[in-house]
């Protein structure tokens, strides 16, 4: 049963990917962006993981690809404009760690797939993914890079303001 | 297991029934006869069947005739995929909200409680915001497909408007969230058995700044701006005509019903009845038995809670035909100036109070 359902959502995420890298317009890309994230939402539900799920229509799906849309129609580029047409030179040293990052994402996606125990899935409390649940271990576990984060996000938001702002006052 | 999906079932049937069914079309023939209230006029009066008018209601089914029947016209140059799927991104977010809204408490009906509400999620209070947040997707594609310079400036003020409203809209919704302790809508509803635990008591002036957003989510005026009719034409949707400009007008109507019933749960006492229990109610019918006492009390909440959320429909529609349109640079003054210091204000102030309670 859950098969059925994760199947159709993991094939709609990969061909919805696959769109964003192959689609020559840019809007269609953000789209094809969009529809990946509601998607991987849906995941989020198989899991029993509501509140991500929710989060992450709120936040990418929601706020941050908005955003997108709006400067891609605010520059107004169409299909094949390319951005102005600038390519990029290459440079060896940002190749090898990018090569290097890849490797590194895929052995621990590997690591992942053959040492999970797929065949006596966990069982899970009934609080699991709860509102609540996540609160309470975000406030007492994990409290710290909670507040650092948060930090992270008013530096962030500050400099965001003093960049766009042309003459300071 | 089938008795509960043929009960989800009927649920969304009714849901269907009474938004596009019964709510989007009736609103249209409301919407011109209070107009012409508010302005002195008659309003709407001329299609007849037979010689009948019955106060020119017979023009719902002009309207719904005309739409059907009008060229489906795409400009040159659009984008035909995204021009078409447009008013669809429009208009189910208005309808996928109620999934999560409940319209009456609990009930036992033979011997099996029926919660009147289609999904009752645990993020229920965020899943109403995320759909909201989806609804700029329709209106924004749709002024970009259309490559018209009208479109465009329509759809750019409704990104940016739509932005800028739903920070309001987030914040408040935390002060609610902060005041009942649950996201569950159908807990905040029960909550308001209490009369004094309504909503617009106990966040007052969340009340007013949720209904703010959310007219201005709906771009109606005053926030219309992004379909202007004296300066863009009619903004986004332009280049619409027939059906999918039906669709549109249709997502207006429907989700103004969804912000009547959203504003109802939050801050009206959801389906309740001011200082009567619905164990007083039980016990008034109880010569019907469990199941007829139940039913009647169903039926009485249900009835209670679209009368509050036609009280919603009427403000909104009375705000609609007092005001005139805010200029764009005041609604932005006013969403980041006024509103986003407001709500965060209101978030330290509720926080306070319920320290000081506790």
């Amino acid at each position: 049963m859950e098969l059925l359902i994760f199947y159709p959502l993991a094939g709609f995420c990969v061909v919805l990917a696959l769109g964003v890298v192959f689609n020559d317009s840019p809007v269609g890309s953000a789209l094809s962006l969009i529809g990946m994230m509601l998607g991987l939402a849906g995941i989020f539900v198989l899991q029993q993981a509501h509140f991500i799920a929710i989060l992450q229509i709120i936040i990418y799906a929601g706020a941050i690809m908005v955003l997108f849309m709006f400067v891609i129609m605010l520059l107004n580029l169409k299909k094949g404009d390319d951005a102005g047409g600038i390519v990029r030179e290459r440079n060896l040293l940002l190749s090898v760690l990018t090569g290097i990052l890849a490797i590194g994402i895929l052995y621990k996606i590997s690591d992942i797939v053959f040492t999970a125990k797929v065949d006596t899935p966990a069982i899970l409390p009934d609080s699991f993914g709860t509102v609540a649940n996540i609160g309470e271990t975000l406030f007492t576990d994990f409290v710290l890079p909670f507040e650092v984060a948060s930090i992270l996000l008013l530096a962030a938001m500050v400099g965001a303001v003093v960049l766009a702002k042309t003459k300071l006052d | 297991m089938w008795v509960d999906l043929a009960i989800t079932l009927v649920k969304i049937l009714f849901i269907f029934a009474i938004t596009v069914g019964f709510f989007a079309p009736v609103l249209t023939w409301v919407e011109r006869k209070q107009s012409a209230l508010m302005q002195d006029r008659i309003g709407a009066n001329r299609a007849d069947i037979m010689g009948f008018t019955v106060l020119g209601l017979f023009h719902i089914i002009a309207d719904a005739l005309k739409m059907f029947t009008k060229e489906d016209f795409i400009p040159d140059g659009a984008n035909k995929v995204l021009h078409t799927i447009s008013p669809i991104i429009a208009l189910v977010p208005a309808l996928l909200t109620f999934a999560v809204v409940p319209f009456g408490g609990q009930y036992t009906l033979f011997d099996k409680e029926v919660n009147l509400v289609i999904s009752d999620l645990d993020v229920g209070l965020l899943f109403v915001f995320a759909i909201a947040s989806l609804a700029t997707y329709g209106y924004v594609i749709a002024g970009w497909s259309s490559n018209n310079n009208w479109s465009l400036l329509g759809s750019m003020r409704t990104a940016s408007q739509m932005i800028s409203y739903e920070v309001t809209m987030g914040l408040t919704i935390i002060g609610v969230l902060m005041v009942y302790g649950s996201m569950k809508l159908t807990e905040i509803g029960a909550i308001q058995e209490n009369f004094w635990m309504w909503g617009v008591f106990l966040q007052p002036v969340g009340f007013f700044m949720f209904l703010t957003a959310s007219i201005a989510e709906n771009k109606r005026i005053p926030f219309d701006a992004p379909e202007a009719e004296s300066e863009l034409v009619a903004g986004y949707f332009t280049e619409y005509s027939g059906l999918k400009f039906g669709m549109f007008f249709m997502a207006e109507f429907i989700e103004m019903v969804t912000i009547g019933a959203i504003m109802t749960i939050l801050f009206l006492g959801a389906w309740h009845i001011p200082f009567l229990t619905t164990a007083t109610l039980l016990s008034w019918f109880d010569f019907l038995g469990t199941t007829g006492s139940n039913l009647v009390v169903m039926l009485i909440h249900l009835g209670v809670f679209f009368a509050k959320v036609v009280f919603f429909i009427y403000l909104q529609m009375v705000i609609r035909w007092t005001l005139p349109r805010f200029r764009y640079d005041q609604i932005m003054k006013l969403g980041w100036k006024i509103l986003l210091p407001l709500s965060l204000a209101n978030i330290l102030v509720t926080g306070l109070v319920i320290l000081a309670l506790n």
